[in-house]
Parts: C-alpha cells; sequence; structure tokens
C-alpha cells in the first residue's frame, strides 16, 4: 500500500513530478516520431531520414534517394502524423470521459462510442451514392468524420443520461448501457454490411479492425482539423474535471460551470473519436490503458493528464504501428490488433486490481 | 448578509420547504435543526443555488439567480454531509481544489500555503501527502472543511464578508473533532465571515449558535437566540419527543435531554 507522496513542492503535491514527466514524455514522442519514419518494410533508414531532414533544415539539398523520398514522404509521414493525431485523440478522449463519467473504466471503445462513429461512418460508405448523397454534396470531405461525430455524439449523450442520476455516474450502469448502445449500433452497421457491394466491403473491412494503412493527406486534412480542434479545447475542461472528481454539486459549488462543462466534454469526445473513427476504424484500448498508466506515474490532476496522455497515447499508437507493419512483414497486421492484445488484458489486470469497482 | 424570504422548493411535486425565511449577518453563526426530512438539507441546496426555488434569496445584496458559479464560489464554500472522491487524489490535492477551483490562472505566492495551512487547522498535521481515499470518513470530513476553509479563508481576513455552508459538519467525527470543527466555524464568524449550519446534536448548537433556525415539515417553525428558542414544548413539539431543556447557572448555556418518564 503507498503510504503517501512527498516530493519537494510539499508533501502531496505531485506537479513538479507532473511537469518532468511531460517534458520526458516530448521527448519519446520526438523519438517515436523519428523512428516511425525510418523503420518499415523498406529499407529508408532513422539516419537516412535524420541527415535527409538535417539536409533540408540547412536548405541543401535532399540527402536520399528519390524512391526513399517517396516511402518516407508521401508514405511514412502521412501515416506517421495520422498515428500521431488518432493516438493523441483516443488516449485524451479517454481521459476526459473517465473524468466526466467519474470512473477510470470509461472508454470510447469499451462503451460504444467508437461504434456509434462506425455507423456514422459506415452509414456514409454504404449509402453515401444513394440515401445520404445529399449529405456528401454538403460535407465532401468531411462527410465520412462529420458523420462518425453525430454517431459517436448520440451514443456519448445517452450513454450519459442513462448512466447518471442526480449528479452520480453509476459504474455498472454504464459499462452495461455501453454494451447495450454499442450491440445496436452494431446491429445497424451490420445491416448496412449486409447491403453493401463487393467494392464497399473492401472498404468496410477495416473498419472491424481498425488500421493507419490507408493513411493520406487527404485523410489527415479531413480528420486533423477536428482533432486539432478537440485537443485544444482540453486546457478549458481540465480544472473542471478535477473539481467533478469530487462530484457535480461540489464541482458548482467550487464555481464550475458544470452544464457548460458536461456539454464541451461530450462533443469534444464525439467529435475526436469520431474523426478517428472515420479515418482509421476502431483502434480500442487506447484510452484506457495510457491515462491509467499516466495516473500511476503523475497522480489524476487532468491539468497535467490531458497533455500527458496525448505524447504518451500518440507514441504508443506509433509504437503499435510499427509493431503492426513489420510482425508479419511484407503483409501487414491491422493495428487494432495489436493494441487490443496488449489493452485487453491491460483493463482485465485493472479490473482484478479494483474488483469492488463493480459492487455499485 | 445571507437573507431568504418566502423560499419555497419542490422536488418533482412534492413541495418540501414552504415559505421559510432567514437571515445569517456576517458575522454570526446560525444553526439550522430540526427533525430527519424537516426540509433543512433541502433549504440549505437552495441557499447553495442546488436548486430551484421561489421566493428570494440575497447573498451580500445581490440575488442568488442572477449570480454565476465562479461569482458564487467567491462568496460562499459549501461542506456536503459526505464527499466520495473518484480517483486518487492527494489531501493536498483536494485541498488544492478549494483554491482553484473551475477558473485558470496560477495561485499568488501566498495562497501556495493555504492548503496546509488549512490542514493544520482542522487537526490533520502530516497529512497533505496522504491519499483521501485511504483516510477515515472523519478525515476525510475534515480534509473537505479545510478545502472549503481555502475558498473563503482569505478574502474574510481581509475584512470582505463571506460564508461558510456547512451540512451536518461533525455527524461523522468524535467528540473532541466535533468541537474543533465547531470553533474553527465559530472563529470563522468572529473574524467577520457568516455561517450556516446544518446540526442535529441540540446541545452543540447552543453552546456555538448565534442563532437557530428551527425547521418542521418544511416550514420555519422558530427563530431566535438558543435562550429562546430552546423550550421543553417547542422542541418536543418539533422532534414528536418529551424533551427537557436545563439551564445550569454554572454554565448559562441551556442543554437538551429526553424526558427521564420517556425513556
Amino acid at each position: 500500500m503507498p503510504v503517501g507522496v512527498h516530493e519537494q513542492g510539499g508533501a502531496g503535491d505531485r506537479s513538479s513530478r507532473a511537469r518532468l514527466a511531460l517534458v520526458v514524455l516530448s521527448v519519446l514522442l520526438a523519438a517515436t516520431v523519428v523512428a516511425s519514419l525510418g523503420y518499415g518494410a523498406s529499407d529508408a533508414s532513422i539516419w537516412g531520414v535524420v541527415a535527409d531532414l538535417a539536409a533540408r533544415a540547412r536548405g541543401g539539398e535532399a540527402a536520399m534517394s528519390l524512391r526513399d523520398q517517396v516511402i518516407v514522404y508521401d508514405i511514412r509521414l502521412p501515416r506517421t502524423i495520422l498515428g500521431l493525431l488518432i493516438g493523441a485523440a483516443l488516449a485524451v478522449s479517454g481521459a476526459v470521459m473517465q473524468g466526466l463519467f467519474r470512473n477510470p473504466l470509461a472508454d470510447p471503445g469499451l462503451v460504444g462510442v467508437s461504434a456509434g462513429a462506425s455507423l456514422g461512418a459506415v452509414s456514409v460508405i454504404v449509402l453515401g451514392g444513394s440515401t445520404l448523397a445529399p449529405l456528401v454534396a454538403v460535407f465532401g470531405l468531411y462527410a465520412l468524420p462529420a458523420a462518425a461525430f453525430a454517431g459517436g455524439l448520440v451514443v456519448t449523450l445517452s450513454l450519459y443520461r442513462i448512466s447518471t442520476r442526480s449528479g452520480r455516474t453509476s459504474v455498472a450502469t454504464m459499462l452495461l448501457a455501453g454494451i447495450a448502445l454499442g450491440a445496436l449500433a452494431m446491429a445497424f452497421t451490420g445491416v448496412l454490411i449486409f447491403m453493401a457491394d463487393d467494392r464497399q466491403l473492401r472498404d468496410l473491412t477495416f473498419w472491424t479492425l481498425g488500421s493507419l494503412a490507408g493513411a493520406t493527406w487527404a485523410k489527415i486534412a479531413a480528420a486533423g482539423p477536428v482533432i486539432v480542434l478537440a485537443l485544444a479545447a482540453t486546457p478549458f475542461v481540465a480544472r473542471g474535471l478535477n473539481a467533478l472528481a469530487l462530484g457535480e454539486a461540489t464541482a458548482h459549488h467550487i464555481g464550475v460551470p458544470v452544464q457548460r462543462l458536461k456539454n464541451v466534454s461530450i462533443v469534444g469526445v464525439a467529435a475526436a473519436v469520431g474523426a478517428s473513427v472515420a479515418v482509421s476504424g476502431g483502434i480500442g484500448f487506447v484510452g484506457i490503458v495510457v491515462p491509467h498508466l499516466l495516473r500511476l506515474l503523475i497522480g489524476p490532476d487532468n491539468r497535467y493528464l490531458l497533455p500527458a496522455s496525448a505524447l504518451l497515447g500518440a507514441s504508443l499508437l506509433l509504437a503499435a504501428d510499427a509493431v503492426s507493419r513489420t510482425i508479419v512483414a511484407p503483409a501487414e497486421l491491422p493495428i487494432g490488433i495489436v493494441t487490443a492484445a496488449v489493452g485487453a488484458p491491460f483493463f482485465l489486470w485493472i479490473l482484478l486490481r479494483r474488483r469492488g469497482l463493480l459492487d455499485l | 448578509m445571507i437573507k431568504a424570504r418566502n423560499v419555497s422548493v419542490s422536488i418533482g411535486r412534492k413541495r418540501i420547504v414552504s415559505g421559510a425565511d432567514l437571515e445569517a449577518p456576517a458575522g454570526t453563526l446560525v444553526a439550522i435543526v430540526g427533525p430527519n426530512g424537516s426540509g433543512k438539507t433541502t433549504f440549505l441546496r437552495a441557499l447553495s443555488a442546488d436548486l430551484a426555488y421561489e421566493g428570494e434569496i440575497g447573498i451580500n445584496g445581490h440575488d442568488l439567480a442572477g449570480l454565476k458559479p465562479y461569482q458564487l464560489a467567491g462568496m460562499r464554500a459549501v461542506l456536503p454531509q459526505a464527499t466520495a472522491l473518484s480517483f486518487p487524489f492527494t489531501v493536498r490535492e483536494v485541498v488544492g481544489l478549494g483554491l482553484s477551483g473551475g477558473r485558470s490562472g496560477a495561485l499568488a505566492g501566498e495562497q501556495q500555503h493555504l492548503p496546509e495551512r488549512a490542514l493544520a487547522r482542522v487537526d490533520l498535521d502530516g497529512f497533505a501527502g496522504r491519499f483521501y481515499q485511504e483516510l477515515s470518513g472523519g478525515e476525510q470530513q475534515r480534509v473537505q472543511l479545510a478545502r472549503v476553509l481555502c475558498q473563503v479563508w482569505a478574502p474574510v481576513l481581509e475584512g470582505r464578508p463571506r460564508y461558510l455552508f456547512l451540512d451536518e459538519p461533525v455527524s461523522s467525527l468524535d467528540i473532541k473533532h466535533q468541537l474543533v470543527i465547531m470553533r474553527i466555524a465559530r472563529d470563522f464568524a468572529a473574524r467577520g465571515g457568516g455561517v450556516i449550519a446544518i446540526l442535529h446534536d441540540l446541545n452543540l448548537a447552543a453552546m456555538f449558535a448565534d442563532r437557530i433556525v428551527v425547521m418542521h415539515r418544511g416550514r420555519v417553525a422558530a427563530t431566535g437566540t438558543p435562550q429562546d428558542v430552546l423550550s421543553d414544548g417547542l422542541m418536543s413539539r418539533v422532534f414528536e419527543c418529551e424533551l427537557r431543556v436545563c439551564v445550569p447557572p454554572e454554565a448559562g448555556l441551556p442543554y437538551v435531554l429526553p424526558h427521564a418518564a420517556s425513556l
């Protein structure tokens, strides 16, 4: 049993440790990005990339062959940026949901938010040429993320309404309602898949597992702004989520505009998860593993937890992507399989550690 | 000054509080007493702006309904009956939440040490680094009191009237810490703050309150000094059992006992 936390900033003050962690995580992410650019089935190496970047920074000629340049800047770079954005979005969404629902088991993948977003995205893929053609005409490139956002929003709102009564969230109700809502969304998705033609089916297959393989600059343009906007909102909810840990009434007494906090958090989570699902499918468990590890390390203060989740989430997803594209090279494993293989046992471990949590 | 006039509160269709009046000037400690279900907590929640109400509630001359959460937080702090915490914050971090609230901006130099001083006040020296969830119920309650003190302490010391709303602040405490907490509330009032406390212990109310508001079936049955309000007839009628109020000359304060014949 930990007796307590004692540090320089006064006993119980973990802010200096958290700031140090942010620096370390930033360095880790930078290293992961460089490694991700230099690591892959092709022989364009880390050092080649570093030398090339350095040469370009000095305004000189590219230091790589044309073939390697294409591999690095048109294949690996968009994939790295997309992985970075999605890892950050999923981890921060998990942390925000956990703060909002006041329990550490909330995760967009587990409680059906990703399933709702998938339903939205699949609707556009299958019906985009027929029933939903007007939507596609209006939103263009953004029709897919917009539909995914709408699906995620409906599930998140329903979940909050169902599992929260007079400011208290029941963990068991939330998880079970999440399963039900997720199953419902998947049933509708199943109907759509049943209606899909062969070409659409190929587009749909990666939704079930999640993958970064189709990363393009167009996808980054579609999902990137939404994710960046959602991440940019997190500093404004951090203190409020801290206060919410004491309950809604007390958060209100401390001066938090609780209703606005909940609205911003729910819309932000739905936007970030929707955009992620729209471009990469359902990549699970990042949202539960990353914040949980960080809480053990720096404590639950959201002012540090949220940015740290973004950094570590991005690093972990890039690392998982590196595994997924090399472990069965030259073929490629969907990244959702890698995150689930690591994340599911981790989730069980949390459950076993906190078995009392469900006896509510 | 907290001023409530003709306040009524309904939850669903049920009217819990009807036509209640209350005045709590800065510098006084007002105790609300009454049997279970008499509407004490609901009334306090209306005063805290947690519930919709009919009637008028003013705080330092401002209409309660027109104030934003952060403005209210600057004027009054609320101690609930019990506070469960959903993540492993340290005691220091919980108390610090009273300072930062939902607002942004770093703490000023002086404020940095408020949590430690508040913890010392509630007799929790050396608890700053402990995890809140591992403390006993009584210790948690004192941590929460330190948190609410942090929220309104500094302005009171600067002479600006601020208020503490305490919902059964001592119900989970041993007798020593009951007195510790009530003395803090008393001291807060003596320095120019105002305190409204729901108390079950009539004798604590008699010892520490300047005025007592007696609630019965959603209405204010009586308001006055402990000497005025604590009478055999009123107490027995409100609490629906035979009670006897004694005033021993050496103490000068009334205390309430069950009538020997009703034992």
